[in-house]
This record gives C-alpha cells, sequence and structure tokens, in this order.
C-alpha cells in the first residue's frame, strides 16, 4: 500500500511507536476506504453480463471487456468526450477570473454590503438547477447561444463560482495583511504588490478551485440534457439514461465517467501537493 | 376536409415522398422511450437507419419536458419529433401539438387512435408502439406452485398462496413489484388490482370492493421481497434471482429472457373476483409547433409507422407494433415471451382490459400519486385501509372535478366527470 | 484608483454574472411559488406543507444532514493533519483521498447499490467470511435503520473529500513558526491542535461546513439509489412536483423552503465561526 512510504516528522522514540503504528494503520484504512468501493466498480465493470448478476460476488476481476467494448462502439461517444472537456476547461477559466477577484474583496475590504454579496453568492448553490434550467434555456434560445459548449459552461460557471469565491476567499484571508503592507512599504502599489507577493502564494490554491469547477462541470447533467443537442457532453449523452441500463452496462458506463475525473485530478496532484510546499516556506 | 386542406395534404404528401429521396436537414426526435445505452443504440443503427438524418436522443422525464417548455415558450427550437408515452403527449397544451390529420396515419385500434386525439377533433399524436405489464418467473418458482394452478389462469389468491410456498421453501420472499423511486406501481393498482377487484378505478377507489382488494395487496406485500421499494426495472432481480416471480412493464424484463430465454417464463397477470385486469401502454410520436422543419418531421413519422420500422422497433424495444404487421419468426426470446403471455392475457375468458387514464391533462402525475400514495400510506406506513382510502378520495375527487374527465373503462360511462363513489 | 470604489470593482465581475445567469431565472421561478392562475396566492406553500410526505421528507433532511456532517468535519479534520505530518508520499495520499471529489452522486448511488444490495459486495464478503448463511436484505423496509447507516456511509464517502480539500488549503497557509513556538513551550501535539490549528484554520471550516451543510439539504441522487421511496427527502420531493406532478407552483415553494433553511443555517456557522476582522482600509 501507499501509505508504506510515509514517514512521520516526529523523532521516533519508543513511546512513540504505538502512537506511529496507530497512524500509519489510520491512514491505510482511510485510503482502503475511499478505495475499495471503487474497486468494486472496477470488478464489475470488467465482468461479464452473467458474474454481475451472480452471487456470491468474485472480488478478484475477470477482465471481461464485453461492456467496455460495447461504449467502445457508442456512435458520437469521442465528441461527447471532447464537448465535455472543453465545458469543464471553460467553465475553469471563467469561474477563476470571475470569482478570485471577488475573493480577494472579500477578504481585503470592508465594504457596504459585504454580508449580502456573501450570502448572495451561497444562494446560488441553495437552489436546485433543474428548476432554472427552463428559464435559462428559453433565454438561451432567444439569444441563439442555446445548444453551444459556451452557453453550457456559462451555466457550470455559475453553479462553480460560489466554490470560487469561497475558496479564494479563505486563501486570501490566511495571508496575513502584513505581507501586503511590507511591500507596500518597500515601494509596490496594490497591484504589483498583489502580483509578487500574493499571486504566488495563493496560485496553488486557486488550482485547488479550479479542480473543483471542473469536477462540478463534469459531472453536471440536467443543464446539460436540457441544453445541448448537437454538442452533447458526456453525462448527458451517458450517464442520463444509465440507470435504466442493464447491471453490467450501468457500472461500465459509471466507470467511464469516473475515470476522466480520476485522471484530472491526478495530473494536477502536484498542486494539491505544492499547497504544501507554502506550509514549509 | 376542406379543399384547401386537402390540396395542402396532397401537396405535403409530394414534398414527403421527395424528401425521403433527397438529403435533408438533421431532424432530432426527442423522446422519452427507449431510454437504456443498449435500446438507443438499436433505434439509432436498426429503426432510423433508413430514415434519413436523424438525431435520436432519449432523455429523462426531467429534461424532456424542460427542454420542450423552453422551446414553446422561445417560439422556436430544434425538436423535429417528438416520441412519448400517452401521458406526456396529455399532459401537453393540445395547441402545441401539430395536428397531423393529413397524414393519414394511425394504429389499428380506433381506441389508441382516438385517445391520440387528446379530446380535440384532431389527431394529435400518432401511436407509434405498444405495450402492457405481464408476470415473469423463474422455472426454479414452478415447482412450489400451489395445487391445482396454472400460471396461465392465475389468480391473486394463486399467486399470493405460490409467493407464500416459495417463502417457505427457500426463506425468502422471492415475489417482486416494482416499487422504487422509477418502478411503474401506479400502473399495477391502475390497471391491474383495481380492475380484477371492483371492476373500477375511479368509481370504485373507496369502494368495500377496493378495501378487500388493498387487503389482499397487503397479503402479497407480506411475501414480497422487501427490498422491492429499491426495484424499478425487475429484470435486475430476476437474473440475479432476488426475485423468482415478477410483475413488470414488458420490456423492463426483457434483458432476463434475452440473457437466460431458458430458465424464464412469462404469463398473464392474475385474476381477482372480477376479472383480469390488465392495461395498455401506449406510445406515440408528435410535432411540436416550433419544430423547425415540419415535412421533415412528418416524414419522420410516417417512417416510424412503416410495417417494417414497427418490426424493426419491436426487437430494439420490446414494444409491439401498433399496425398490422405479419411477425417474423426469428425475433428475440424476450418479444416472443411476451408476446405470447399478452395474448393468452387478451384472449383469456374472464379478460377485463382496462383503458389508459385520459382526459386529465397535466394532472395524470397527480392523479398517479393518488395510488401511490395509497400504496405508500397503507402498505409501507401500514396506516388504516379505510381511513386512508377515505382520506385519498377527496384528492381524487378534486382531480376528477377540476380536469372533468369522464369514465374509461373498466369503469361504468359517466355524464361528465367521472365520479369517485 | 480610488481605494473606497476597488472593492466594488472586484465583486462586479461577479455580481453582474450571477443577477444574467442566476437571479434572472430566479426570480422568474420564485414568483411561480407566490401565484396561480388568479394572482398572487400562498396555496402553494400550503399545499406542499400539508401533503402527507412533507413532515417526513423534511424529518429525513435533517437527520441525515445532522448525521452526516458532524462526522465528515472531524474525518476531514482527521485527515487534514494526517496530511501534514507526512514527508513522503503526501501528494499520493492525498490524491488517493480527494478521489471521490471526481465522482458525481449519481455514479456514487451506482457503486454503493452495489455494495448493499442484496447480491451486492457486503453479503458476498460476509457470506464468504462465514458471517452469514444466506444473504441479507440491507435494504427494506424493514429495517429502516440499515437504509439510513448504508445512505449515510455513502454520503460521508462521496462528500468527505470537499471539505478535505478546503482544510488542506487552509491548513497550509498556517505559519509553520506557530507551531514551532508552540513545541517550544512545551504544548502537547492535541493542545496544538487546539490552540494554533483550529482557530487559524477558522476561514476555511467556516467556508468547508457552509458549503457542505447547503449541500446536504440537497441531497438527492445517492439517497434514491439506495433508499429508494423508503426515504423521501425534501430534494426529492421537489423533482416529483416539478417533472412528475408539472406543478412548477409547488416545486418553486419546496425549494424555497429548501432555500430558507439553508440560509438560515448558513447565518449560524457564519456568526459562530466569525472571521477576525482582516486589514481595513
Amino acid at each position: 500500500m501507499t501509505a508504506a512510504t510515509t514517514e512521520v516528522v516526529e523523532p521516533s522514540q519508543d513511546t512513540r511507536k504505538a502512537g506511529r503504528f496507530v497512524y500509519v494503520t489510520g491512514v491505510v484504512l482511510l485510503c482502503a476506504w475511499v478505495l475499495v468501493p471503487l474497486y468494486f466498480l472496477l470488478i464489475n465493470t470488467l465482468s461479464s453480463p452473467e458474474t454481475v448478476n451472480s452471487y456470491p460476488k468474485s472480488f478478484i476481476p475477470e477482465f471481461d471487456l464485453g461492456s467496455l467494448t460495447f461504449f467502445a462502439g457508442f456512435d458520437g461517444i469521442l465528441t461527447a468526450l471532447k464537448n465535455s472537456v472543453i465545458v469543464a476547461a471553460m467553465t475553469m477559466v471563467m469561474s477563476i477570473v470571475i470569482g478570485a477577484p471577488a475573493g480577494y474583496a472579500l477578504s481585503r475590504f470592508e465594504f457596504r454590503g459585504k454580508e449580502l454579496f456573501r450570502l448572495l453568492i451561497l444562494l446560488t448553490r441553495a437552489f436546485p438547477l433543474p428548476l432554472l434550467a427552463l428559464p435559462l434555456a428559453v433565454m438561451f434560445i432567444r439569444t441563439g447561444i442555446d445548444d453551444t459548449v459556451f452557453g453550457l459552461a456559462l451555466v457550470h460557471t455559475t453553479l462553480a463560482l460560489p466554490f470560487a469565491v469561497l475558496i479564494t476567499f479563505s486563501l486570501f484571508s490566511g495571508i496575513p495583511i502584513e505581507l501586503e503592507e511590507a511591500a507596500w512599504t518597500l515601494g509596490c502599489n496594490r497591484l504589483t504588490a498583489f502580483q509578487k507577493v500574493i499571486l504566488p502564494l495563493v496560485l496553488p490554491g486557486i488550482t485547488a478551485s479550479a479542480i473543483f469547477a471542473f469536477v462540478i462541470s463534469w459531472n453536471e447533467v440536467f443543464a446539460a440534457a436540457v441544453l445541448t443537442i448537437e454538442n452533447r457532453t458526456l453525462t448527458a449523452f451517458l450517464l442520463q439514461n444509465l440507470d435504466t441500463s442493464p447491471l453490467h452496462l450501468k457500472f461500465a458506463g459509471g466507470f467511464i465517467l469516473v475515470v476522466p475525473a480520476l485522471i484530472f485530478i491526478f495530473a494536477v496532484r502536484k498542486y494539491l501537493f505544492a499547497m504544501w510546499g507554502i506550509a514549509n516556506r | 376536409m376542406t379543399l384547401l386542406s386537402k390540396v395542402i395534404g396532397a401537396a405535403s404528401g409530394i414534398a414527403l415522398s421527395c424528401t425521403a429521396i433527397s438529403a435533408q436537414a438533421e431532424v432530432l426526435f426527442w423522446s422519452t422511450q427507449a431510454k437504456p445505452v443498449e435500446e438507443a443504440q438499436a433505434m439509432r443503427e436498426q429503426v432510423l437507419s433508413g430514415a434519413g438524418d436523424v438525431d435520436y436522443q432519449p432523455n429523462d422525464g426531467g429534461p424532456w419536458i424542460t427542454r420542450l417548455n423552453a422551446e414553446l415558450s422561445a417560439g422556436s427550437g430544434s425538436i423535429g419529433v417528438l416520441g412519448a408515452l400517452h401521458g406526456d403527449f396529455s399532459a401537453m397544451n393540445p395547441d402545441d401539438l401539430v395536428n397531423l390529420d393529413d397524414l393519414g396515419l394511425g394504429a389499428a385500434s380506433d381506441t389508441f387512435n382516438n385517445l391520440a386525439k387528446l379530446g380535440t377533433d384532431n389527431t394529435l399524436y400518432v401511436p407509434w408502439m405498444q405495450a402492457s405489464y405481464i408476470m415473469a418467473a423463474n422455472k426454479k418458482a414452478l415447482e412450489h406452485l400451489p395445487e391445482g394452478a396454472d400460471i396461465n389462469t392465475l389468480t391473486y389468491d394463486q399467486l399470493i398462496a405460490w409467493a407464500t410456498n416459495v417463502k417457505e421453501a427457500t426463506g425468502e420472499a422471492k415475489f417482486g413489484f416494482p416499487a422504487g423511486p422509477k418502478g411503474l406501481k401506479h400502473r399495477f393498482f391502475q390497471g391491474y388490482l383495481y380492475p380484477s377487484y371492483t371492476n373500477g378505478v375511479v368509481r370504485t377507489f373507496a369502494s368495500d370492493k377496493a378495501v378487500t382488494a388493498w387487503e389482499k395487496m397487503k397479503e402479497l406485500w407480506a411475501v414480497t421481497n422487501p427490498g422491492s421499494t429499491n426495484f424499478s426495472f425487475l429484470q435486475e432481480q430476476l437474473l440475479n434471482e432476488d426475485v423468482w416471480i415478477a410483475f413488470d412493464h414488458t420490456s423492463r424484463l426483457a434483458a432476463a429472457f434475452n440473457e437466460r430465454p431458458d430458465d424464464f417464463v412469462a404469463f398473464p397477470a392474475p385474476a381477482g373476483p372480477e376479472g383480469r385486469g390488465f392495461m395498455p401502454v401506449i406510445a406515440g410520436v408528435g410535432i411540436p409547433r416550433t419544430a423547425p422543419d415540419m415535412e421533415a418531421s412528418k416524414a419522420l413519422i410516417a417512417h416510424m409507422l412503416k410495417p417494417e420500422t414497427q418490426i424493426a422497433t419491436l426487437r430494439a424495444t420490446n414494444f409491439f407494433p401498433v399496425v398490422d404487421v405479419e411477425l417474423p419468426g426469428d425475433l428475440p426470446p424476450s418479444v416472443q415471451a411476451a408476446g405470447n403471455a399478452v395474448a393468452i392475457m387478451s384472449a383469456s375468458p374472464d379478460a377485463n382490459p382496462g383503458l389508459l387514464p385520459a382526459g386529465l391533462g397535466d394532472k395524470g402525475g397527480d392523479f398517479n400519486r393518488v395510488f401511490v400514495d395509497t400504496f405508500e400510506r397503507i402498505i409501507l406506513a401500514g396506516q388504516p385501509i379505510e381511513a386512508v382510502l377515505e382520506d385519498q378520495k377527496k384528492t381524487l375527487m378534486r382531480i376528477m372535478e377540476e380536469t372533468g374527465a369522464p369514465c374509461w373503462a373498466p369503469d361504468a360511462p359517466s355524464e361528465g366527470a367521472c365520479p369517485v363513489e | 484608483m480610488n481605494p473606497r470604489l476597488l472593492p466594488y470593482v472586484l465583486i462586479l465581475p461577479v455580481t453582474l454574472f450571477l443577477c444574467l445567469f442566476f437571479l434572472y431565472p430566479f426570480v422568474l421561478v420564485a414568483q411561480q411559488a407566490f401565484s396561480n392562475s388568479s394572482g398572487f396566492t400562498m396555496s402553494n406553500f400550503r399545499d406542499v406543507t400539508e401533503h402527507w410526505k412533507f413532515p417526513i421528507s423534511l424529518k429525513n433532511t435533517f437527520l441525515l444532514a445532522l448525521a452526516v456532517v458532524p462526522i465528515q468535519l472531524a474525518l476531514s479534520l482527521l485527515m487534514a493533519t494526517m496530511v501534514t505530518k507526512m514527508k513522503k508520499g503526501r501528494d499520493l495520499i492525498l490524491y488517493v483521498w480527494t478521489i471521490p471529489l471526481g465522482i458525481s452522486d449519481l455514479a456514487a448511488g451506482i457503486i454503493w447499490l452495489a455494495i448493499f444490495e442484496q447480491s451486492g459486495f457486503l453479503n458476498s464478503m460476509m457470506g464468504g467470511l462465514g458471517l452469514i448463511d444466506s444473504p441479507t436484505n440491507f435494504l427494506s423496509y424493514t429495517s429502516p435503520v440499515m437504509v439510513f447507516v448504508a445512505i449515510m456511509l455513502a454520503e460521508i464517502w462521496r462528500a468527505t473529500a470537499i471539505m478535505l480539500v478546503i482544510l488542506v488549503a487552509g491548513i497550509g497557509l498556517i505559519p509553520k513558526e506557530y507551531y514551532e513556538a508552540g513545541e517550544v513551550f512545551g504544548a502537547t501535539p492535541w493542545q496544538r491542535f487546539l490552540k494554533i490549528t483550529l482557530p487559524m484554520l477558522r476561514p476555511s471550516l467556516q467556508t468547508a461546513l457552509v458549503l457542505r451543510v447547503i449541500l446536504a439539504f440537497e441531497v438527492f441522487a445517492v439517497v434514491q439509489a439506495l433508499g429508494g421511496t423508503l426515504f423521501p427527502v425534501l430534494m426529492g420531493e421537489t423533482y416529483a412536483y416539478q417533472f412528475e406532478l408539472l406543478n412548477s407552483g409547488a416545486a418553486a415553494a419546496i425549494a424555497l423552503i429548501i432555500l430558507a433553511i439553508s440560509i438560515t443555517f448558513t447565518l449560524i456557522i457564519m456568526r459562530a465561526l466569525r472571521v477576525p476582522k482582516g486589514a481595513t482600509i
């Protein structure tokens, strides 16, 4: 298991050995807690239809690729995959570009209406999108951005913005204002101080909130199903009908949806790690 | 029919035959049916391959209606043809559906064609395919059939006895009922339990006979797999053998027969004191008034009604043709099994066929909810039957009065709104 | 630039964006809750609250949030502090622990149903270990507690990562010197956690809790997959009104009730974990 490579910072003393054992066990157990259900999904994905329905289940996959092959031959799955990636990327960029300035404003300034503003931001996550989809779709059809990846990205950005604003807010709040003030006294103006001092510090954290945006967009079904026709995303194309499909295809479809998200998080894990660089500065 | 409309009809007929040959713009087929990924794929590759450029997109009810309503209120859209159940169409405003009289298409059954008028004088959708609900059982269960019972003439009492025998023999309740969130349980009450026990649905909703029906339902539930509240597609539970005897929609049992044809049998729904109640499922194709290319849409509808398309649809979706066609001999096992069961059910001497609720408009959901609520309160929450029926009766009466829907079979016909007696 | 105007300039993009893509459709939808064919009415609210399922779904939603969120908070704090102690392998461990972030609730429902269903993995495992003779039915109306526990586990699995990422980012921003000072004065790890980590983590804790609580009141897909019709929740009722009963007035009414509950809890959390005032201009 991966946890075997971890080391503990504390100096090793005999009394600490028990503690260390508990610690390593804890890490291993928590990893298993996350991974085992995914392993079950993998087993079912790589099983023939008969095995998926059998009892008791085997705990070793039999590497039957039938279900995955079915999806490989599914018309338009590559286009849908491409659309999903484009929408998610657009959502990432837009939510950070629009959200981060607000996060900075919330953390550094006292201004009238600040609390109301924060509430309004939060409100957007407390109301279900499927109800808003109808007026949005009408608006999109009338303005001609219906059935475009950009239009869908706008809606997904609305979903991701609260995360972007609040995460950047807490990131900026965590950086002592003294650092910025020091930069000002050293001749920086607000903008250059931000660029030279604050930005490098928060960039990894911002990447983390971009991951949120990506994942939110990637997994969103309803708006995608309503707002895209020719440019369907993978979720709208596949996932919304999975629950009515035969079991083996249900699992294979679920697997296909999970994997790209995992790859994406894996690709940016360095930045998750880089947040740790700050702590050790 | 006026001369003008005849001319238009002829013109569109010509246009129709032209467009069938020439390349046409892509028609968006926006459907609530054939959703499972395999069926959708079969629709695209087999059913619609000869229909020109068609984009078949099946959807969940939520996105389906949201997109449709958005296009209707924006006044323009991309949906060319709607594929949906009768209930979905009847929930729409009739003005939003294009009059399809000039196509001259229809089902072999006039009952269906009348339903497709949605209470107006015009054909607003064309019946597309039909199905029904049947029973299916694992052959292992057959040895536990009660003495003298024949699966083709089963009664509810025998079904209960059978499921009880299975429970005693295996230690598990192995009757399965689609009571999950997406399960079609309401149709069981409306089209099977109520007609079989009360010879009605609306009039007899709170009658003494209805009390008996719910008492039987309680007995049946006692020998029903308690996981049934999660079951929406009984083919899954039949295949993994959590369930040995099941009631469900023909297309929701299909996978069991196709994957292991030798292990399962299909047979008619059981009978009660008032006969063997059963009910059809009808899906139709219609055109929203915002369709971008009316002629292409009409051509697609005409394609869907062709005999060979109907047979291809049957193979793809397990929904049966609505027009008279000669069925080939090499149909998938699920189709053969379901076809036999439905035929025996319709031809049985005690058959008591019901119709789909009609005239309820957008209250169809509320109507279904009355039955689902009654089920959940009596069976799941254990509330007293009489009190629940009295209480739900008020809701039912309000729905009938608001919509003014007249009675449908097996209820006796009514003047005006169907009364709840 | 006038420093008094600067914060408003910074929040302007978000405000405009959300007004267009959230507030506008929201107002249209909210209107429906207060109107019927004859004009203004409160009858939608009366109808939905008088329905026999409403109190049950309200209770279920609260119970689930109450059971899940504290556990997730504790678990994510534990995981976040565990990660800080690692030297090697922490990016990998962090990656593994954030995997569920990328998994949609629909996929999570599919995965956990495969575990808990009668012929599922849990029964197979217990059967294999000889703990049970025949598979038990976990998700049955006869054992509502088990259904609740299953939903709880799935929710904890799925949605803890959101809090973890926010908290990890927050802990990363706490200057190491504080801990070193703590060690110099002989503080135990537990004391350091209580006196340094928790107070310094307040902004992140606030963000994480608010977001998690709001999302907890909107829980739906996993509950539906595991609880079927046995465990109605508010969001499920909203969708039933909107898409099955085609009663958008009633759907909007329930959604507004959820919104009101979310606002209340947000205010409580914001007050309880008030972030100390940052710099003022």
